[in-house]
Order: C-alpha cells, then sequence, then structure tokens
C-alpha cells in the first residue's frame, strides 16, 4: 500500500506545486483574471486517478471549475494548462477557457461553462448515452443545485456506471455549509438509493471507497480543506494541510518529489513565459 | 394520399432512432397520443427515453448525449417550458464548440400551441434561444420543410431549435410566397400565422389591397435575400413581421435586420405584452387573420 501512496503523493505534488507557482504569477500580475485553485483539495482527484490507472480505466470525466488538480492528476498536458491561464490559443481550451473551463481531449476530460453543478445532469446524460464510466466533481456548493440533485436521482434510476465526487470544502466563496442547508449529500444521495460515504480526503480513505467504483452508481462526499480563495491568489488563512502530511509521512522521499516537481512546473513556466 | 407534418415528423423520429441508432429524450413521450401522434411507437430499448420530471436536468442529460455525437432529439412538449429546459442547453451545448472544439448537436423538438393552457405553456418561445449564439432556429410548417430542417441537421454540428406549432401537424399543403410587382403591403410571417397570414391576404385582397406574403422558415440565421428586399421596397406601404411569440423578440430583431437595409417601415404583430389567463376572455393569442387585415389596413389609411 505505501507504494500506491507514494504514486498518489507524486500526483497531489506536481498539482501543489502548480497551484503555487500559479499564486506566485498572480501576486507578480501576469496572470489577470480570477483563477480558481485546487490546492488542498489534490488527493481527491490524485488518489482516484492512481486507482483508474490500477484497474485499467479510462473513464470520462466532467470536470468543476476548481479543477486544476483533476486536469493535472489526470495526466492532462502542464503546457498546454499553462498556456491556458496566459490566453494563448495553444491553451487546453484554445485561451477560451481561462481557469474555470478547462479540458483534455486526450484523457477524455470534459470542461465546465461556469454554470454550477450543471456537470452532474451532462455527465450523467453522457454516461447513459455511452455507458462508458464516467466520474463527476462537483464542490459542496455547487452539488446544492436542483438540477445536481435529480440528475443523481436520474442517474441512480437508471443504475449508471457513474461516480459522484463532491469535494466539499465546506465553503461556496465563503459561507460556511450549515449556513446554506441543514442536511449533507451522502444522505440525501442514499435516499435516492445511491451508494454514499462522507469520508475525509485522506488518500487511504478514498482509495479503498474505489474499490465500489462503476458497479453502480456511487457517490463520495470527500471533506477536504482549501487553500487559496475561492477566486485569485489569497490565502483562506492557517488550516491543516494534507499535503504537508503526506511530505512528512514520506521523509527525505517526499521532500526530493516535492523539490522535483517544484523544478518541473518552474521550467514549464519559463518554457512558456519564454515564448511570445 | 400526402403526408401529412405529424406523419413526416414520426417517420423522421422513426428513421432516426432505428437506423441511425440514436436516441429521443422527453417527458411523458410514451402516454397516450405519442406527443400528437408525431412519435413511432418505439420504447427505451429503441432509444425513446423518458426523463424525469426535472427540466432543468433534462437539458443536460440531453447535452451530455449530444456531446457523445448520438445527435439526440430532445422534445419539449411546450414551447413555454423551454424556459426550464434550456439553460443548459444554451450555455453549453450551445458554446461548447467555440470553447472546446466539441460540437454538441442536438435537434430540439419544441412544441408551440395556446388556447387555455395559461401563462407559462403556451404559444412559441424561439426568441429565447435566438439572442444568444450557437444555435440555428427554424419554423417548418409544411412537410417539405420538416423533412429539410432535419437534413440540414444531419449534415450540419449545431444545436438546432424546431420551433414546431401542433396547428402545423394535420397540413399536407406546401406553402409558398405571393409576390406582385406593385403591392400595397408585404407580411412576412412566422410559425402558425404563416397559415392565418394567408387567410389575412385573402380579405385584404377582396377589399381591393395588394398583399405579398414572403414566408419565414429560417428564423436563426436570418437571411435577408435580395428578393424579399425589392419585393419589401415595391410595397407602397412597407411591411410587418408576424410571429406566435412575443414581438419584443424574434419579429423586432427581424423587422429592424429589414429596415436598415431597405427603405419601407416594417412592422411588428404577435403575441401582446402580458401575461396569458386560461379563460378565453383573458388569454393571450397570436394575430387572428381579421386581426392581420385590421392592422394591415390601419397602417395602410395611416399615409
Amino acid at each position: 500500500m505505501k507504494d500506491i501512496r507514494l504514486e498518489i503523493f507524486k500526483k497531489a505534488s506536481l498539482c501543489r506545486n502548480f497551484e503555487n507557482s500559479l499564486y506566485d504569477k498572480v501576486q507578480e500580475k501576469i496572470i489577470k483574471f480570477p483563477v480558481y485553485m485546487s490546492a488542498g483539495q489534490e488527493f481527491i482527484a490524485s488518489t482516484i486517478s492512481v486507482k483508474m490507472n490500477e484497474l485499467d480505466i479510462k473513464p470520462d470525466i466532467f470536470i468543476q471549475h476548481r479543477g486544476h488538480s483533476t486536469y493535472l492528476a489526470f495526466n492532462g498536458d502542464i503546457l498546454q494548462l499553462i498556456d491556458e491561464m496566459l490566453g494563448r490559443k495553444t491553451g487546453c481550451s484554445f485561451g477560451m477557457g481561462g481557469s474555470a473551463s478547462i479540458q483534455s481531449k486526450e484523457n477524455n476530460i470534459f470542461g465546465h461553462d461556469g454554470l454550477m453543478g450543471n456537470q452532474v445532469p451532462i455527465g450523467v446524460g453522457a454516461c447513459f448515452a455511452s455507458k462508458i464510466p464516467t466520474i463527476v466533481f462537483v464542490g459542496d456548493s455547487a452539488a446544492e443545485e436542483d438540477y445536481s440533485l435529480s440528475a443523481i436521482g436520474w442517474a441512480s434510476t437508471k443504475k449508471l456506471p457513474i461516480l459522484f465526487i463532491v469535494e466539499d470544502n465546506n465553503l461556496s466563496i465563503l459561507t460556511e455549509k450549515k449556513i446554506r442547508r441543514n442536511w449533507e449529500m451522502h444522505d440525501v444521495a442514499n435516499g435516492m438509493r445511491v451508494k454514499s460515504f462522507d469520508i475525509s480526503d485522506d488518500p487511504m480513505v478514498i482509495y479503498k471507497h474505489l474499490k465500489y467504483s462503476f458497479s453502480e452508481p456511487i457517490l463520495l462526499n470527500i471533506n477536504t480543506i482549501r487553500k487559496y480563495w475561492h477566486a485569485g491568489a489569497g490565502t483562506d488563512g492557517e488550516n491543516f494541510d494534507r499535503y504537508e502530511e503526506e511530505m512528512k509521512f514520506f521523509g527525505t522521499e517526499g521532500k526530493e518529489i516535492d523539490e522535483y516537481n517544484k523544478n518541473l512546473v518552474l521550467s514549464a513556466w519559463k518554457k512558456q513565459l519564454g515564448k511570445q | 394520399m400526402e403526408k401529412t407534418v405529424r406523419e413526416t415528423i414520426k417517420e423522421i423520429v422513426r428513421v432516426h432512432l432505428v437506423e441511425e441508432k440514436s436516441m429521443c429524450f422527453g417527458q411523458c413521450l410514451t402516454a397516450v397520443g405519442w406527443v400528437g401522434g408525431t412519435l413511432p411507437e418505439l420504447y427505451e430499448e429503441d432509444g425513446m427515453i423518458e426523463v424525469a420530471t426535472s427540466d432543468v436536468a433534462n437539458g443536460g442529460f440531453v447535452v451530455g448525449a449530444g456531446l457523445k455525437g448520438i445527435r439526440p432529439i430532445y422534445v419539449v412538449r411546450y414551447q413555454g417550458f423551454q424556459w426550464y429546459n434550456a439553460p443548459i442547453i444554451i450555455n453549453y451545448a450551445c458554446k461548447s464548440k467555440e470553447i472546446w472544439d466539441i460540437p454538441c448537436p442536438i435537434f430540439i423538438r419544441s412544441i408551440a400551441m395556446e388556447g387555455a393552457i395559461g401563462p407559462v405553456a403556451g404559444s412559441s418561445h424561439h426568441s429565447l434561444f435566438q439572442r444568444m449564439p450557437g444555435s440555428k432556429i427554424i419554423s417548418p410548417m409544411t412537410p417539405k420543410e420538416y423533412q429539410y430542417a432535419y437534413d440540414e441537421f444531419m449534415k450540419d454540428d449545431d444545436v438546432y431549435y424546431i420551433s414546431e406549432h401542433r396547428r402545423s401537424y394535420d397540413n399536407t399543403k406546401e406553402l409558398s410566397n405571393v409576390i406582385n410587382k406593385d403591392s400595397d403591403f408585404t407580411l412576412f410571417p412566422i410559425s402558425i400565422t404563416r397559415f392565418d397570414a394567408e387567410k389575412a391576404r385573402l380579405i385584404l385582397e377582396d377589399q381591393g389591397f395588394k398583399i405579398n406574403i414572403i414566408h419565414q422558415l429560417w428564423i436563426k440565421p436570418f437571411l435577408f435575400k435580395d428578393e424579399w428586399r425589392e419585393a419589401l421596397n415595391n410595397s407602397k406601404h412597407g411591411g410587418m413581421v408576424l410571429d406566435d411569440d412575443y414581438e419584443e423578440g424574434v419579429a423586432s430583431s427581424i423587422a429592424h435586420t429589414m429596415m436598415i437595409s431597405a427603405n419601407k417601415k416594417v412592422y411588428t404583430m404577435g403575441l401582446e405584452h402580458r401575461t396569458a389567463g386560461f379563460h378565453p376572455d383573458v388569454d393571450n393569442l397570436p394575430p387572428t387573420p381579421v386581426a392581420i387585415a385590421e392592422k394591415v389596413r390601419s397602417i395602410i389609411n395611416r399615409k
């Protein structure tokens, strides 16, 4: 299991270092539009990606707006992501998508258009038409959208091979979940006869719960902690940081992986910024 | 025997499901009546997909199916319900090609009817789709026009909004333009108003007026043909766009496009800008032949 945990950490490290570098680029005013960063949440996509590799499944992926880590964890091209941040035609969404609407055709990652939560019914419809294993990522706030809930219900009715991942950072911009609702996603989904679990973003816990994937609709409500603001480069304050914990677990090797990815990301930015 | 619009649609849906192996989504499709007899008696295993009573999400399901390249048909039984069904189609399917280079062709059968169906369901709402990029709108009222609309869709990779009207379903006749060299007025009718415009023309001709009628099949993209411009310019008192939607939409937009490239005024006539009630006294119906004729006479007499 340690090998798997290490594989997950490697992916998470790339994601975290990308987001840190993006934070710097916003501070330096190289990036001048809102960015939706997924630092703090990177173990979710990283773990699922490792599990999919192990199962030899290449799912259709419907991404949410806070999706850089999903893109990178599922092998999206980092140079195209950087170009997208720079608004270039060579970007992964041809410079049209910015931070929120990234895609990767090669990796079956469908972009998000900005209507919060609509990736849920769209993913359900795609899965219904194709019957291909499908993963839908959605935030805890977007999951509240009425059409998200009805889509989960229809996926249950049709018994689709679909995995709903609720990335639950407890915040909608800065409004906490308890102010918005008195119910939990996994309870609602269970009520719709979707097998659902409320779990932490500990990679080994996520990994364990993925064993049910695609035999029926599954929903994992994964509690996580956002590191950066809703949009733009600012921090949500000092919180528990899963990445730091995992790096500590791997000791020197963890630090080396972090350093390797930091250099990889920095050289990618250097290469792309050097192009005019 | 000549085919009706109803039979044409039914056959198109059959071919689309059985031969093209596609899907047709909608609410209560397999109920009694099969959507006014426009659907073949097929079921989920054949691609006839009953969705839940969740209008907004249903639009999303069809977008997802569109992204997978199956060219779904989506039946919305009342055009007024497009206000709930349209958001994900307009914001995702219509923009997908431009943002991500992934086309999402969908054939939306959007069905109008009116008369005692209240403030939400009735009439045409094609204006809703007109103001956003990425969609094409066509309003076929004859068998050949409907077949043409489907054939165009199958050659294309855009979202097609087919603005149907139940009153056209029994129609077997094709509708032709009438263009006089020296007319008094030109009517540009859309959707179900095309039939009533024909009747209004006859009323006006009985009263000694020469009236052109130029049928509008394509709503978007709207192409103002040279022949039509010439007919408008040669009409002594201008023209009028007739619609089954509110005037402050497609009708006004098309009239504006016509006026900036012609030298005549173009008026509009459609639904009144008020909410429809259920009782006949408070309903909001498309212009009748008599009302059209009256308005044309008042414009002509104003000069």
